[in-house]
This record gives C-alpha cells, sequence and structure tokens, in this order.
C-alpha cells in the first residue's frame, strides 16, 4: 500500500471521528497522530482493513487525549470507548472537510495548510518542507486555523468558490520538498468534482491537468524559464491535455461559464496548436474578453494585452497595455516584449532590465536579464 | 561550523575585476554564470555542506517604532544605499579553511568571456548555542 491511498483515507476516518461525537479540532490533531503511526509501521506490519486500523487508532488516541484533558481538569467526563453512532457514507464528510478547511474566515496560508493536512493527509512535516518553513511553525499556523474554526458546524453548506482558490494556490506552488504540491492539488481537485456538481470544479481540474502537461518543457536543464513560444512541444503529455479538453468540453456543455472554464478554455486553445505560429490568438482574445466580463482582473486585462499583441499587432497590444495598471508585477516585462516585438529593441532592452529588476522570482529574474543580454547583444551587431 | 556567504551588490572593497552588469552580457554568457552558480549549490548538497541559499529583492526599506500607538516610520527605499545585500548563502563545514575555499570557488564564478568575476563575498561565521558541558 504506498502513501498516496492511505493519505486518500484521511478524510473518511477525521468524518466517523467527528460522526462519533468528537470535534473536528481533536479529530484532526488525533487522525494526523494516527497517520504518522501508519508510516512508520505499514511498511513493516501492513493492516488487512487499512480504514479499520486508522479508525482504531485515532480512537484511541483521541480518547487518550480527553482522558489527560479531563483529569487535568480533575474532574469526571464519561467517554464511551464505544463508537455512539454507526458509520456512515464518507462522501459528504469529505465535501464539508474541503469546506471547513477552506472556511472564508481563515487566511490565505492557513486554509492551503489545514486543507492539506485534513483533506490531504499530508504530515505536518511534509507541509512545512513544502512551504519552507520551519515545522513547529507549521504546526502552529494549523492549530490557531482550527482554533479559529471551532463552534463553526462542520455540517453547514460552504462556498465552492473559496475552495477553488485554495486548491489553485496549492497548484500554483509547485514543488516543494518531497511532494509535488501541483499533482497533489489535482488529486484532491478531481476528488471535489465527484463530490460537487460544479462544472466550475471541473474548469478547475481542466486548467490544471492542461498547465501539467506542459511542465516537462518549461524548464530548460538548469532550471531556467522556457517561455511557451520556445517550448519543446513534442515534450507536452498528450494523455493529459486529451483528458483536460474532455474535462473541459463537459463542464461547457453545461452552459454555466466561470473564470476557471475561460482560463482552461484558452490553456486548451494553446495545447491545441502544433508550433507557437499555428496558435489561434484570435479566438484567444475572445475568451479573454470572456474571462474580462466575469473577473474584471487586472492581470487578465495584462494578459489579454499579450494576446491582442499576438492577434492584431504589437502595436495594438501596446494600445492595450496603455488602459492596464503599471504596478502589476510583470507589466514592465510584457512591455518589453511588446516593444520588442514592435522592433523598438532600444527601449525593448531597457524595459527587460527594468523587468528583472522588479522580478519576484529568482527563474523570473534570470530569464529578464538573459532577454536583456539577448536584445543588447542584437542591438550591437 | 555554519557560516554565512553574504553576496553585495554594492558595498565593500573596491572591486578587482571591473565588469558590465549581467543584462549588458552576452547570452550565453549569462546561462554560463547562473550554471557555474547551480553547480556549486549543488555540489555543496552532495558533499553535505548546504544548508540554504536565498535572493533577496535589489529594493528594501528601513523601518522604525514610533512609539506606542503610532503606524511605525518608513525610509527608502534608496537608489543610493552604499551597502546593497544581494543574497546569501548559509554553509556548515568543517573548518574556517574549508569556508574560505568554498567563498573562494564561488567567488570565481565566469563572467563576461568566461572570465573569473572574483567578487567580494563577505564571510561571517555563525555564533553558536552554548555547549551542553561548559565547565
Amino acid at each position: 500500500m504506498n502513501d498516496a491511498v492511505l493519505r486518500e483515507l484521511v478524510p473518511a476516518v477525521i468524518g466517523v471521528l467527528v460522526r462519533r461525537g468528537a470535534d473536528f479540532a481533536s479529530a484532526e490533531d488525533a487522525v494526523q497522530e494516527a497517520l504518522i503511526r501508519a508510516l512508520e509501521t505499514w511498511p513493516e506490519d501492513p493492516p488487512r482493513d487499512p480504514k479499520g486500523w486508522l479508525v482504531t487508532a485515532a480512537w484511541r488516541k483521541y480518547l487518550d487525549t480527553v482522558r489527560a484533558d479531563a483529569s487535568r481538569r480533575g474532574r469526571e467526563v464519561a467517554v464511551d470507548a464505544a463508537p455512539v453512532a454507526g458509520e456512515v457514507p464518507a462522501i459528504d464528510d469529505t465535501l464539508h472537510l474541503y469546506f471547513l478547511c477552506a472556511h472564508p474566515t481563515l487566511p490565505p496560508a492557513s486554509a492551503v495548510a489545514l486543507t492539506l493536512r485534513a483533506v490531504g493527509g499530508l504530515t505536518t512535516r511534509q507541509i512545512a518542507a513544502a512551504y519552507l518553513v520551519p515545522e513547529t511553525t507549521m504546526a502552529q499556523r494549523i492549530s490557531r486555523a482550527k482554533r479559529k474554526l471551532a463552534g463553526l458546524a462542520l455540517d453547514r453548506p460552504g462556498d465552492v468558490a473559496t475552495v477553488l482558490r485554495v486548491l489553485y494556490l496549492v497548484f500554483n506552488e509547485g514543488y516543494g520538498g518531497d511532494v509535488d504540491l501541483a499533482a497533489e492539488a489535482i488529486r484532491l481537485t478531481r476528488q471535489l468534482v465527484a463530490l460537487a456538481d460544479d462544472p466550475e470544479v471541473a474548469g478547475l481540474l481542466a486548467l490544471m491537468l492542461l498547465h501539467h502537461a506542459r511542465r516537462a518543457s518549461r524548464t530548460g536543464p538548469g532550471g531556467g524559464l522556457i517561455p511557451l513560444a520556445e517550448q519543446d512541444r513534442s515534450r507536452w503529455d498528450t494523455a493529459l491535455i486529451a483528458e483536460g479538453v474532455a474535462v473541459l468540453q463537459a463542464a461547457l456543455a453545461r452552459d454555466r461559464l466561470g473564470e476557471y472554464q475561460a482560463q482552461a478554455a484558452i490553456a486548451a486553445l494553446h495545447a491545441d496548436a502544433r508550433c507557437a505560429a499555428e496558435t489561434d490568438w484570435v479566438q484567444i482574445v475572445e475568451w479573454y474578453d470572456e474571462l474580462l466580463r466575469l473577473t474584471d482582473s487586472p492581470v487578465v486585462r495584462l494578459n489579454r494585452a499579450v494576446a491582442v499583441g499576438e492577434a492584431d499587432g504589437p502595436q495594438a497590444g501596446l494600445a492595450a497595455l496603455a488602459a492596464v495598471d503599471p504596478g502589476l508585477p510583470r507589466h514592465t516585462a510584457v512591455a518589453a516584449y511588446l516593444h520588442e516585438r514592435a522592433g523598438d529593441l532600444v527601449a525593448a532592452a531597457e524595459l527587460y532590465a527594468a523587468a528583472a529588476h522588479a522580478a519576484t522570482s529568482v527563474p523570473e529574474r534570470d530569464h529578464l536579464v538573459r532577454e536583456a543580454a539577448r536584445v543588447r547583444q542584437q542591438l550591437r551587431s | 561550523m555554519k557560516y554565512l556567504l553574504l553576496k553585495h551588490y554594492r558595498g565593500g572593497p573596491t572591486p578587482v575585476v571591473d565588469y558590465e552588469p549581467m543584462d549588458r552580457w552576452a547570452p550565453e554568457e549569462v546561462d554560463e554564470h547562473i550554471r557555474y552558480m547551480n553547480e556549486f549549490a549543488a555540489r555543496l548538497q552532495e558533499t553535505g555542506e548546504f544548508v540554504d541559499a536565498q535572493a533577496l529583492a535589489p529594493e528594501g526599506t528601513f523601518v522604525r517604532s514610533d512609539g506606542q500607538g503610532r503606524p511605525p516610520v518608513t525610509d527608502g527605499p534608496f537608489a543610493e544605499t552604499k551597502d546593497l545585500i544581494a543574497g546569501w548563502m548559509v554553509i556548515d563545514v568543517e573548518s574556517w579553511d574549508r569556508a574560505l575555499e568554498l567563498a573562494g570557488e564561488l567567488s570565481a564564478a565566469p563572467g563576461p568571456g568566461g572570465t573569473p568575476i572574483r567578487e567580494w563575498l563577505e564571510l561571517r561565521p555563525f555564533l553558536t548555542e552554548p555547549t551542553t558541558v561548559t565547565e
């Protein structure tokens, strides 16, 4: 039995403990303890009934904690060691966990951490490693988040949009430590598609699959960024693309468009082009217009300016860019690209260098420094 | 023993090699420089001497308290700051000599024409926790 299968059991086991009367915070702690023990002992001594093992271990852990608390307080608390409620289907429990962990009162970083632990079944240590913070810090972040949730009912219906935002944040974090966060986000979104009847969930899954399909081609041997137009398209994962397109088409057919479906449609149009020159930029601009109507986001406006530059020429792109807030990250990088396309290499070189100065990640900075160097070399020759 | 290797954009002794900013190098020279840096870090991970490496944005802001109940006062960012830290690497090595050797190696990253840039790096020992047995 591999770790992924073990982790899939975690939300259902939390659900069982809550049904038996445990509060969410204690149940989640107890299951985490049981999970850590399972990771230690199962490789040597695998149980016949993994879920039963986890339930028993977590329930014992929970009772130990409750008894210890009760004796600390010096009074009797009646805790029955036997289950108080029968087992019920785990589907609703898991869906409610998604809502609870992504509760809008939680700051995004806490919602992400709690989702990865309670729904994803990752250990605090793995989550801490993935986000490059000490384990004690991550443990505190999770327990503070749970204190904030205390008193909220587990069965209150939640907002799918907040869950999708959390999953999208996890996906965008990419790799960290020994956990592939992008793959984990896909697993959790896939699971949510089966639980929640909402085409936007499918839209987000399609978006993730289509981006994930390009992962191998996105970085060079030294870890440098390779822009979409220069990627080796033979390295794109065609199975993931086919799945992403199928999921998207089924979602679009339900005629309830949302921002994730629109973004996935743009990703699908890129995936559809056998080479960069074949890209259907006119349709991509139309989808950006749709996306703007849905979100009115400045980042969408910025990306739309790039698409307009490809569809209608760099001057049109620069005109579209003029309407975008210049304070946005990547604004200068887009301006540099459009000026280069328009043939103004002097301005492009200056803008690439300025964009490198303002870059927010090392690969992005290195890429922009190289772009400035490349344009300056062109100017010299 | 842990040491901090501090890279400055500005500040420190006068550079021995006068080279242009990286965005004025040839693209291949930029690639070569970045590859050297990555390989250096990867090698230290293999020898078990690597602890951490981070890069900083080129602009920061000075902040201080302005007294209780008042918002903090900020100053900067300054374009003309004398000292500007670019980033750091933390290494955990057997000796001061090994730390020196590694700092020298990192400083020899290639620049224009493949010539080592020989930039100044600041090497700072970490203060340690007191040992269990002190008497």
